[in-house]
């Protein structure tokens, strides 16, 4: 019993000590980082599997659900964005144009100037349910996922286009137009009158 | 005012202590980047990468940070103890090199009874481990140094009864004597086997383990037996991360904990250089004299002592860090299954059949 029990344990103990012996004298290779779509990538049973993250990267797929982009000449303003959002992380505020903005790349007419459209991307869950919701696909995950930054402030993605002082000019122009619309109004019910 | 002779004796031996010292503090450095790149490569990763090239300064720059660290006492430690054990847990290793040879012409200090003195001053080094573990006085400490002094007591016996049947055969407890005798600079005659004679033929085939062929059998018990005296996978339980966070000296931190660790890798090399001397030809070079060809010859010296035996004891330290790498710990019953009920019985044996071949063969 004994003697046997002594045997195999010397028996499997190199078995295992070959193992790793195999291993560490394979260590001179490096294994490929590939795409994961690779027909080969789960091929690749030797070598160093480290990833040497700053100087290489696994590649990710183009869309990734990493951070997200906005591009701000195809957003109409809508919130629906803003709304879905789980924590909350999109902030907008919207000013009535005075007239039709534009159109989009797909057609749509922009009514709303963007003031603002902060999102803040210490808070994102990077859930995608933005990109889903939106009408005009501007908002979309991209294959970023790296960003340090010393200022917590700087993960809060401005994309809005406009300046402070456009804004208040767009304001002013709304605010314009109003008194003008309010002023025919009054001015519509005198006559009836 | 001392003598010149008395100031010279006194002037060579520091100068041996330093060397020794220094050599054990670059060991240490080099072995533990060993050990973080071999279990790295074994685990198919790389190891430390950024500090130097190839991570090679990496281990400096730890000791750099640990010199500059606090020293932490526990309010409730014995501190006398806690403050003496790593230097106790140093020295008892340190020292055991003081009489282990480099080369036919280099041993600190060429003492008769070199093999009890090694074997005698590593055993102290389980005092300072309870030290430690008492004057910690954390739980965990003392259960890791109540280990560690029951495994090495206990493997102590097998290691000893392994060492017995090599000094058996050659006769002598001087190791720079031992160790001429496994080659060409031998005065009596060796045999391969107990059949060839080999005297002027040296090379591997002169060594303790194939001029007697069961010292291979007491060699792996030897080697076994060492790595349960230096605490190292798979028998760790003292240490067992998992469990005992890290055993005796989970209080330890800054230069203390660097001792600790120092006397740690200076006991694998002293034990790993303890088995050449005895069992793998000690400084004695591989090759063997073929016919015209006089390698053994062309190879022994006190420059290529020096290579052989750091080469030799590199790999045994390489074979340690592989097992410790690929084995998984033992359970604290099994640890004493191994070492009563197979290592020292077939220890015993190696005993045995070494007097019957000194007797019969030699």
């Amino acid at each position: 019993m004994i003697v046997k029990n002594t045997i195999s344990s010397f028996v499997t103990a190199w078995k295992g000590m070959a193992l790793t012996l195999k291993h560490f004298f394979a260590a001179g290779k490096k294994r490929k980082t590939l795409d994961v779509k690779n027909d080969n990538y789960f091929a690749q049973q030797e070598g160093i599997v480290t990833v040497q993250y700053p100087k290489e990267s696994i590649p990710v797929p183009e869309v990734g659900r990493y951070q997200l982009d906005v591009v701000i000449d195809d957003c109409i303003v809508c919130d629906l964005c803003a709304k879905i959002c789980p924590v909350d992380c999109i902030e907008i505020e919207s000013i009535k144009g005075t007239g039709p903005l534009g159109q989009t790349s797909d057609g749509t007419v922009k009514r709303l100037h963007a003031a603002k459209f902060d999102i803040d991307m210490a808070k994102c869950l990077y859930c995608g349910l933005c990109t889903v919701v939106c009408p005009t696909e501007c908002i979309t995950m991209t294959n970023k996922y790296d960003r340090t930054v010393f200022q917590l402030s700087d993960l809060t993605y401005k994309f809005s286009a406009m300046t402070p002082e456009e804004a208040e000019e767009a304001r002013t122009a709304l605010a314009k137009q109003q008194a003008e619309k309010q002023a025919a109004k009054e001015a519509a019910m005198k006559k009836k009158e | 005012m001392p003598q010149i002779s008395e100031l010279n004796f006194l002037l060579t031996y520091s100068l041996v202590a330093v060397l020794l010292f220094s050599f054990t503090a670059l060991f240490a450095l080099f072995a533990v980047y060993a050990e973080r790149k071999v279990s790295a490569f074994i685990q198919d990763r790389l190891g430390p990468m950024e500090t130097g090239k190839y991570g090679s300064l990496q281990t400096l720059a730890d000791i750099l940070k640990m010199l500059q660290k606090e020293l932490i006492v526990p309010a409730v430690a014995d501190k006398v103890l806690f403050v003496v054990a790593p230097v106790i847990i140093f020295v008892s290793v340190y020292m055991g090199f003081a009489s282990l040879p480099w080369a036919p012409g280099l041993i600190p200090s060429s003492i008769n009874l070199g093999v009890f003195y090694v074997f005698a001053i590593v055993s102290v080094e389980s005092i300072g481990i309870l030290m430690a573990g008492w004057g910690s006085n954390n739980k965990y400490s003392l259960l890791g140094a109540l280990r560690s002094v029951a495994q090495v007591v206990s493997y102590e016996i097998p290691a000893g009864v392994a060492i017995i049947s090599a000094v058996m055969i050659s006769q002598s407890l001087n190791l720079q004597e031992v160790s001429i005798q496994q080659g060409i600079l031998t005065h009596e005659t060796a045999k391969f086997f107990g059949f060839w004679d080999v005297t002027h033929i040296g090379g591997l085939f002169a060594w303790n383990i194939f001029q007697a062929p069961h010292l291979i059998l007491a060699y792996v018990i030897y080697f076994i037996a060492s790595l349960a005296e230096c605490n190292r996978a798979p028998f760790d339980i003292p240490e067992a991360e998992s469990e005992l966070v890290s055993g005796f000296h989970t209080e330890y931190t800054g230069i203390r904990f660097a001792f600790v660790f120092l006397g740690e890798y200076s006991m694998m090399f002293l034990v790993g250089m303890f088995g050449v001397l005895l069992f793998l030809g000690g400084w004695n070079t591989p090759l063997p004299n073929i016919g015209s060809l006089h390698l053994a010859d062309w190879t022994t010296g006190n420059i290529w002592g020096i290579i052989w035996i750091v080469a030799k004891v590199l790999t045994v330290v390489f074979v340690q860090m592989w097992i410790r790498w690929t084995l998984p710990r033992l359970r604290v019953d099994q640890l004493m299954d191994l070492c009563w009920k197979v290592l020292t019985p077939l220890a015993f044996l190696c005993m045995l059949i070494s007097g019957v071949w000194r007797l019969m063969v030699m």
